[in-house]
């Protein structure tokens, strides 16, 4: 008698609890009117080290990247022989990324654009990711289109790795067992030890983080989350990581790329 | 080395100008250890210099309490039109400089 009446309970428990206790995080999107770069998040220093296009140490990266893109290496064409002395040709079109390849159907980031561009049109390597040269190249880029609205097609083939991201964005994970719609859509603003939690866009990226010292990928960062609940990190430039970036792009539809941005 | 340095190209007679200089640098503090333990290598830049055609007009010793990339901002007096000449040197020293043309008017 006892026993029935507990499981009667424990069922009732189950059937009234809401479905964020139960272990399910809320699905809800990001509503659009609230939506707010990482750097309306910062501390004020931080925020100004950004704005200034002198001490942004990204710039540094931005210098490099712009020189690699007008020199070919051993002979080989230059990315300006292509796309313009300045780039012209690129303005606008980081916003895009990341995008379905039409030739392999695969979903490719502006670092697996380059690597591509590299193999097929100039005769080189692919370069590492996160190496110094492929940050350079791919900040620079960026940077082209720096105040242009985050725009991303998610029809058609790049659907299948919209949903996948999302479904990363939503999944608890690691031993803290959290999702990243916890911190970023439900708690962003709020205090996580002595920072304030950022809704989690993917716009100012390659981005200077002051805890690298250095300009990291967005993958890094991705990384560094991951890593932060205490989940397995997935490798950087994997199917999974770019499908995360497509639909963080999504998310942060019509916030401005701010490459490179300066973030803690 | 990615150097990038901020000075105006002209100034007047007696004007006191801002440069600023930054150099891409991992300024390795030789106190952290990697992921097997082991110790990271200390490698600093232990000396910037700044000459105005020759002359020294400012120089900073660095230690591994610098961040990385440093950035320097600091004034001089512009008197005669000349070379720039900014030079970072590491503890090994293996130097990097850059320089940048003032005309005086």
């Amino acid at each position: 008698m006892i026993r029935a009446g507990l499981i009667a309970c424990l069922v009732f428990a189950a059937c009234s609890a809401p479905p964020e206790e139960a272990g399910t995080p809320v699905r809800d999107p990001l509503p659009d009117d609230i939506k707010r770069s990482g750097t309306a998040f910062l501390q004020p220093d931080t925020r100004a080290l950004q704005a200034d296009d002198f001490a942004n140490p990204g710039f540094l990266w931005i210098d490099r990247g712009e020189k690699l893109f007008r020199a070919g290496v051993d002979g080989s064409k230059a990315c300006a022989a292509c796309h313009g002395e300045d780039g012209a040709d690129l303005v606008g079109a980081a916003a895009h990324y990341p995008q379905v390849d039409a030739a392999s159907g695969e979903l490719v980031n502006i670092e697996g654009r380059i690597n591509q561009c590299r193999e097929q049109h100039q005769s080189l390597p692919p370069l590492d990711y996160e190496s110094d040269d492929l940050l350079a190249l791919t900040a620079y880029v960026s940077h082209l289109s720096r105040g242009e609205p985050v725009s991303v097609d998610v029809s058609g083939p790049a659907a299948r790795y919209y949903e996948m991201g999302r479904d990363y964005f939503f999944t608890r994970r690691g031993q803290l067992n959290l999702a990243c719609s916890q911190c970023h859509n439900e708690h962003w603003g709020e205090k996580l030890r002595g920072d304030t939690i950022s809704q989690g866009h993917g716009n100012a990226f390659p981005a200077y983080r002051l805890e690298w010292q250095t300009l990291g990928s967005l993958h890094r960062r991705l990384n560094d989350c991951d890593e932060g609940v205490r989940a397995e990190p997935m490798p950087l430039g994997s199917d999974t990581y770019k499908a995360v970036e497509l639909y963080l792009a999504k998310r942060a539809e019509g916030l401005p790329i701010e490459t490179p941005g300066v973030r803690r | 080395m990615t150097i990038r340095i901020s000075a105006p190209d002209t100034a007047s007679k007696g004007e006191v100008i801002e440069l600023k200089a930054m150099i891409q640098h991992k300024m390795e503090t030789g106190y952290r250890r990697d992921s097997r333990g082991d110790v990271v290598a200390r490698d600093v830049i232990t000396r910037f210099e700044c000459r105005y055609n020759g002359e020294l007009v400012f120089a900073s010793d660095f230690h591994p309490g610098i961040a990385a990339n440093p950035f320097l901002s600091f004034h001089t007096r512009a008197t005669e039109s000349g070379t720039l000449d900014f030079t970072w040197t590491d503890q090994d020293g293996q130097s990097w400089s850059e320089t940048h043309e003032l005309t005086v008017e």
